[in-house]
C-alpha cells in the first residue's frame, strides 16, 4: 500500500494511494475534515453528511469519495459552511441539556462540533418523543441522547460481526414539510432520515443478544451507549490514561486503563474502565470489562518470600502459564541457565513444537502474515480454532475482510457456531468431526495448491480422493414461447373498443433435468461438507485476490500435530494463502520463543499461576503473591508478531519474580532491565523498555513496540507428509474452550465478568441428554471426571458441549490428554 | 468617563503641580532648625483636640467584634455553602464535578453513583479547607449555583476537619423550604438582565 498519487487539499499537496477515501487521506496528513458517522476500517454510513468537501468543483462526501490523482479539494465553501451549521443545529434539536451529568462528560463529539461550527441559536424544531433508557446488561442505551449516527450499528456489522443492533423506527411526528424548501439540502436529507430512526436490538427483543464486546459504547460519539458499570462512576476528565496491552489473549490489543483515586478516603488508584483507539483497534468484552484482575492488598511478606527462596533452592521444575510478560519468561530462561530448572508449559510447548515442524518446510521461524493482512484479504479460511472465543480479534478480522472487501470465508470447526454462521451468507461452516483438521488441510491443498509444483506423491495422494460420478441435476432454462392474447384496442376508424388477438413473445423458465459427470471429492464427504460445497465455493472464489488462512490451537494439540504443522507449511508454500497462527494465550508466542521448554516434570515443582508444590500466584491464592499483568510493566508478544509494551496501571506492594531471581543470583534492578536482553533471543531486538512506543498515528499506523525480525531457518528438502489416518472420537464429545468474555482465571477475577463455570451446551445437546440448565452433570473422560453445572450457551449449536478453563474450581484440563476434544460420558447427578 | 486623562502621559501639559515641600536640610544647622519648628508648631495639639472633641460628642464608630460584626459584601469569599432548591429542599448539586475539576488547589473531591431513580447521586463530597485558597472558582463554575461562598470568614479551629463536614455546609432544609435561604450574588450568579440576552429556541408544540 504505497502512496502513489498526489491530491491537493486546501492548497496543500499530499501523497496518498489510489482509491483511498478523501477523509482518510486528509486525516493521515493532519488536515481536519469534520466527520461524525465515519469509522475507519468500516463502510461509510453517510448518516451525518458533515464531511462535505468540494472536489474538483463538485460537492462530495469526503468519507465515501475516493481520491484520484491530481484531485483538487476545498474543505470549506460558503455552501458547505451553511450545510454544516444546519446539520449541527439539527443534531441539537431536542437534545437534552444534561451535559452536566452525562457520562460522556465532555468527550462528546456533538458538543465539540456544535462549538466548532459555532451553533448559538436554533432555527428548527420538531416535537420530541418519549424514549425510555434501556439496560442491556453490560451496555446501557439512552435513546434520548442518541444522535443516530449509526456508528454502533456500523461497527457491530462491519467489524464485530454480531449485527446485534440496527436502526429501528423512531415513531413520533414527521418533519414539517416547509423545511424541505427552507433548509439546506443535505441537512434536510440527514434530518429526515434521523427523525425516522433510533437504535434497537436487531431481533426487536428487550435484551441485546450479542457477544458483549461493548465496541458500540466505545464508538458512540455521545453518551447514548455507555458501559452500565461506568455509569455515573466518574467524569472522564478525572481519569488518567495508562497506555497498555490487553493481557487476556494473543491479539495484544492496545488499550488504555483509565485510572483515578479509589474514593475520597482512599487515594490508591483504581481502574474505572478500559478505552481503546476504536478507529484502529476493536476490543472484545473480556478486554473491555475484564480489567480489575489485580492482585490487590499484596504486601512484602518476608516469611513467604524466604519460603519461596527455599522452595526454589529445593525445586528442579518450574511450571507456568503463558499469562506472563516476555521479561518474566526471560527470567525463567536465565534461571534455567543458572540453576538447571526444567520449564514446564504444555500449552506453549505444543505451539513451539508446531512452529518448529512448520519451520522445517517453510524455512521461516514464524508464520508469514498477521491479522492486519487478514483484514485486507478477501478470502479467509479458519481451521482448528473456536474463533470467537480463542481470539476475538481474529474473528473481527475474519468478519471485516468479508464485509469490507466483498470477501468470503470458510470456517472449519467441529462446533457449529451461530455467530460465525451469522457473519455473512458468504461464510461457509464445515462442522467436521474432531480429529479431521488434517483432512481440512489436505482439502486446502487439494483445492488451492499449485499442483505443478506440489511434491508428486502428495499430488498423487490427493488424486486418490477424486472419482467421477454421474448425477442428475435440475437446470432452469429460459424458453421462448408465443402466446396469443386478446387485447382490448380502440378502433381508430370506428372509435369503438374491440377485442383483437395479438401474438406475444414471452420468456418462461422451464425446469429440465439432465445427467452430468462430476468430480466426487472424498475429502469433502469425510469432512461432512454441505452438498453444495463446490457450487458455493465457485461463487465465493469469484474475483478474489488476497487469501488468508488462520489456524488455531486445535491443531497444536492434535495427536498428529507434527504432520499438521508440515501440512500447514505446505499450504502456505504452494497456495496463495497467507498464514496466521493463533497462539492460545496472551503470551504463548513470546514464551515459546524465549523459553526452552521441557516435557518431563521433576520431583519438586514451583508453579507460577498454576498449582504446584509451591505456588506463586498473581491471583492471590498461592504461597507467594505475584503482580498481575495490570500491575507490572513489561512486554507481551502478540499474534501480529509484535512485542508490545504494557505499563503499570495499579500499584503492587508485594514481591515480584525479579526479587526471587535476584535472591538466586541474578542481578537486575527492575524486571524491565531484561527487555534489552531479550535481544539474545532469535527474532527479538535489543531495545530498552523505555524506548518502546505505544500508540497509533492519524493514518492508522501502529507505532507499538517493535516487530519480531524475520528469521530464516534451514529448510529441509523433505516435504513428505503422512497420509490420513483413520482416527475418530467415538461416543459423545466434550471440548475444552471458554465461553464468550472469558479466557483465564484473570478475566474471571474481574468484577464485571466474574461467574461460575460449568458445562456449556447448546439446546440440541441438552435435549439429547435430557438435561436442563442448572442440572449438575458428571462429565467423565478417560482421564478423569468433574462435576459441573449445566449452562445453556446460545452462542454454539450442535451436540458438542465444552468445559471452560477460566474457573479455577473446575479442574477441566485434567479431563483432556492434550487434544481439545475428548470422548466423554455425561450423567446427571 | 473618558480615559483620556489616563492615557495622556505627558505630565507637563496636565494640571499637575508640585506640593510645597521644602528641600531636605543638608547642613547640621538646618536639621536643628527643622526639628525645632516641628516640635513647637503645635500640630500635636490639633490631633489631641480632634480626639477630645469626638470623645465628648459620644459618636463612636468602633464595632464591638465579636459581639457585632460588619456585614460582608455579596462577593466576599468565605467558607463554602451548599445550597438547596427552594420549596422542594432537594440538594442543588447535580454531581457534574466541575468544581472538582476547576479547583486549583485540588481540595474538592466527590463520589457519585447511579441511584435507584437512574439519576446521578452525590454520595460523598469534601472540601479540604486546609488547602482551599478561597479563589471562588468553584462557585463561579457551578452551573446550578449549588456551591457558593458564604459570609462565614471565621475559620479558626484546632482541627481542619471541622471545616470539611458536608452537613455543616449544606443549607438547613427548613431554611430552603421556608424560603429564607439567601440567594448568592457573587461570582457565577446570574447577571442582571440576562433574560434579554437569551435567544429563544423554536418549539414545535
Amino acid at each position: 500500500m504505497e502512496n502513489n498519487i498526489t491530491i491537493t487539499i486546501d492548497g496543500k499537496e499530499i501523497q496518498t494511494r489510489e482509491g483511498e477515501f478523501i477523509l482518510n487521506a486528509a486525516r493521515a496528513n493532519n488536515i481536519f475534515i469534520p466527520a461524525i458517522c465515519y469509522l475507519t476500517r468500516c463502510s461509510p454510513t453517510l448518516a451525518c453528511r458533515i464531511c462535505l468537501v468540494e472536489a474538483d468543483g463538485k460537492q462530495v462526501y469526503a468519507c465515501n469519495a475516493k481520491a484520484k490523482d491530481g484531485m483538487n479539494i476545498t474543505t470549506t465553501t460558503e455552501n458547505i459552511e451553511t450545510e454544516k451549521r444546519a446539520i449541527m443545529e439539527v443534531y441539537d434539536v431536542n437534545h437534552p441539556l444534561e451535559c452536566g451529568v452525562c457520562d460522556q462528560s465532555g468527550e462528546c463529539e456533538l458538543q465539540n462540533y456544535t462549538l466548532e461550527v459555532g451553533v448559538d441559536s436554533q432555527s428548527y424544531s420538531v416535537p420530541d418523543t418519549h424514549k425510555e433508557a434501556v439496560d442491556w446488561g453490560l451496555i446501557h442505551y439512552d435513546p434520548a441522547l442518541c444522535i443516530v449516527c449509526e456508528r454502533c450499528t456500523t461497527v457491530c456489522k462491519d467489524m464485530i460481526g454480531d449485527a446485534a443492533i440496527k436502526t429501528v423506527p423512531r415513531g413520533g411526528d414527521a418533519l414539517n414539510t416547509d423545511y424541505k424548501a427552507q433548509m439546506p439540502k443535505d441537512a434536510y436529507a440527514m434530518w429526515n432520515k434521523l427523525n425516522k430512526s433510533l437504535i434497537g436490538t436487531a431481533d426487536r427483543s428487550d435484551m441485546l443478544d450479542c457477544t458483549d464486546c461493548g465496541e458500540c459504547t466505545a464508538v458512540c460519539p455521545v453518551g447514548a451507549l455507555v458501559s452500565s458499570d461506568f455509569q455515573y462512576a466518574s467524569n472522564a476528565w478525572e481519569q488518567k490514561q495508562v497506555p497498555a496491552t490487553c493481557a487476556h489473549c494473543s491479539a495484544g490489543c492496545q488499550i488504555s486503563y483509565d485510572v483515578k483515586h479509589t474514593d475520597i478516603e482512599n487515594s490508591d488508584e483504581k481502574i474505572y474502565r478500559v478505552k481503546n483507539e476504536w478507529n484502529y483497534v476493536s476490543l472484545c468484552g473480556a478486554g473491555r470489562y475484564g480489567y480489575d484482575f489485580q492482585n490487590a492488598d499484596a504486601v512484602k511478606d518476608e516469611t513467604a518470600f524466604n519460603a519461596a527462596i527455599a522452595a526454589f533452592k529445593k525445586a528442579d521444575t518450574i511450571a507456568f502459564t503463558s499469562s506472563i510478560t516476555n521479561e518474566e519468561a526471560f527470567i525463567l530462561r536465565r534461571l534455567k541457565e543458572e540453576r538447571g530448572y526444567k520449564l514446564i508449559n504444555n500449552e506453549a510447548k505444543v505451539f513451539k513444537t508446531f512452529l518448529d515442524d512448520y519451520s522445517k518446510i517453510s524455512g521461516q521461524q514464524l508464520y508469514g502474515a498477521d491479522l492486519k493482512m487478514v483484514h485486507a484479504s478477501d478470502f479467509v479460511v479458519s481451521i482448528g480454532s473456536a474463533l470467537k472465543t480463542d481470539n476475538p480479534n481474529a474473528r473481527f478480522a475474519f468478519n471485516n475482510s468479508i464485509t469490507m472487501n466483498k470477501g468470503a470465508g470458510l470456517y472449519f470447526h467441529p462446533i457449529k457456531d451461530p455467530v460465525i454462521d451469522g457473519l455473512s451468507k458468504n461464510v461457509m461452516s464445515i462442522n467436521h468431526a474432531p480429529l479431521q483438521e488434517e483432512t481440512a488441510l489436505y482439502l486446502m491443498l487439494d483445492l488451492f495448491a499449485d499442483k505443478e509444483n506440489l511434491p508428486k506423491d502428495i499430488t498423487k495422494y490427493l488424486d486418490s480422493f477424486h472419482s467421477k460420478k454421474m448425477i442428475t441435476i435440475e437446470e432452469t432454462i429460459k424458453e421462448e414461447i408465443i402466446e396469443k392474447v386478446m387485447v382490448k384496442q380502440l378502433n381508430k376508424e370506428t372509435g369503438e373498443e374491440e377485442e383483437v388477438e395479438v401474438e406475444k413473445k414471452k420468456m418462461v423458465p422451464k425446469k429440465v433435468s439432465k445427467e452430468v459427470e462430476v468430480d466426487d471429492n472424498a475429502l469433502l464427504a469425510q469432512l461432512g461438507a454441505p452438498a453444495d460445497f463446490d457450487e458455493k465455493l465457485q461463487k465465493f472464489l469469484k474475483k478474489k485476490e488476497k487469501f488468508s488462512l488462520m489456524v488455531g490451537p486445535d491443531l497444536y494439540t492434535h495427536p498428529n500435530s507434527r504432520n499438521l504443522a508440515r501440512l500447514v507449511a505446505l499450504v502456505e508454500k504452494y497456495t496463495q494463502f497467507e498464514l496466521v497462527m493463533i497462539p492460545a494465550l496472551a503470551n504463548t508466542l513470546g514464551v515459546s520463543l524465549i523459553c526452552d521448554l521441557d516435557e518431563e516434570v521433576g520431583e519438586y515443582t514451583i508453579g507460577y499461576n498454576t498449582k504446584a508444590d509451591f505456588t506463586l500466584s498473581a491471583l492471590g491464592d498461592g504461597d507467594l503473591d505475584m503482580p498481575a499483568l495490570n500491575q507490572q510493566e513489561g512486554t507481551l508478544t502478540s499474534i501480529n508478531k509484535r512485542v508490545n509494551p504494557t505499563n503499570v496501571a495499579l500499584s503492587y506492594g508485594g514481591y515480584v519474580l525479579n526479587d526471587i531471581a535476584n535472591a538466586l543470583g541474578l542481578d537486575a534492578k527492575y524486571t524491565i532491565d531484561y527487555t534489552k536482553e531479550l535481544g539474545v533471543v532469535k527474532g527479538f531486538s535489543r531495545e530498552s523498555f523505555d524506548d518502546l512506543p505505544n500508540h497509533y498515528t492519524n493514518s492508522g499506523e501502529e507505532v507499538r513496540g517493535y516487530l519480531l525480525k524475520r528469521i530464516g531457518i534451514r529448510r529441509s528438502s523433505n516435504e513428505s507428509v503422512n497420509e490420513l489416518e483413520d482416527i475418530a472420537i467415538q461416543s459423545d464429545i466434550v471440548y475444552l474452550a471458554n465461553p464468550v468474555l472469558q479466557f483465564t482465571a484473570f478475566t474471571n477475577a474481574s468484577h464485571q465478568l466474574h461467574g461460575e463455570g460449568g458445562l456449556y451446551g447448546s439446546e440440541a445437546f441438552m435435549s439429547k441428554h435430557a438435561l436442563n440448565a442448572g442440572d449438575k452433570v458428571n462429565v467423565k473422560t478417560a482421564q478423569g471426571e468433574v462435576r459441573a453445572v449445566m449452562i445453556h450457551d446460545n452462542k454454539i449449536d450442535g451436540e458438542i458441549a465444552y468445559l471452560p478453563t477460566f474457573d479455577v474450581n473446575l479442574n477441566s484440563e485434567a479431563l483432556f490428554s492434550g487434544y481439545r476434544f475428548s470422548s466423554a460420558s455425561y450423567t446427571k447427578v | 468617563m473618558s480615559l483620556e486623562q489616563f492615557q495622556d502621559r505627558n505630565v507637563a501639559e496636565q494640571n499637575y503641580f508640585h506640593v510645597d515641600i521644602p528641600d531636605y536640610p543638608t547642613t547640621g544647622w538646618g536639621k536643628v532648625k527643622r526639628a525645632a519648628s516641628r516640635t513647637f508648631k503645635g500640630e500635636l495639639f490639633v490631633g489631641l483636640w480632634v480626639v477630645f472633641r469626638e470623645m465628648i460628642k459620644f459618636d463612636i464608630h468602633t464595632v464591638q467584634y465579636p459581639k457585632e460584626k460588619l456585614p460582608v459584601g455579596p462577593r466576599y469569599r468565605a467558607v463554602h455553602e451548599m445550597q438547596r432548591l427552594f420549596e422542594s429542599g432537594t440538594e442543588r448539586c447535580i454531581g457534574c464535578g466541575l468544581c472538582e475539576k476547576i479547583c486549583i488547589s485540588n481540595c474538592i473531591r466527590m463520589e457519585t453513583k447511579l441511584d435507584e431513580n437512574s439519576r446521578k447521586l452525590v454520595t460523598d463530597y469534601t472540601i479540604n479547607l486546609g488547602r482551599c485558597i478561597f479563589c471562588g472558582y468553584c462557585a463561579e463554575v457551578c452551573p446550578e449555583l449549588a456551591i457558593v461562598h458564604g459570609p462565614r470568614y471565621e475559620n479558626v479551629s484546632d482541627q481542619r476537619a471541622h471545616f470539611t463536614d458536608f452537613s455543616d455546609m449544606l443549607t438547613p432544609i427548613d431554611a430552603a423550604i421556608s424560603g429564607t435561604q439567601k440567594e448568592f450574588d457573587g461570582f457565577g450568579a446570574v447577571t442582571p438582565h440576562e433574560d434579554e440576552r437569551v435567544k429563544t429556541t423554536p418549539l414545535a408544540y
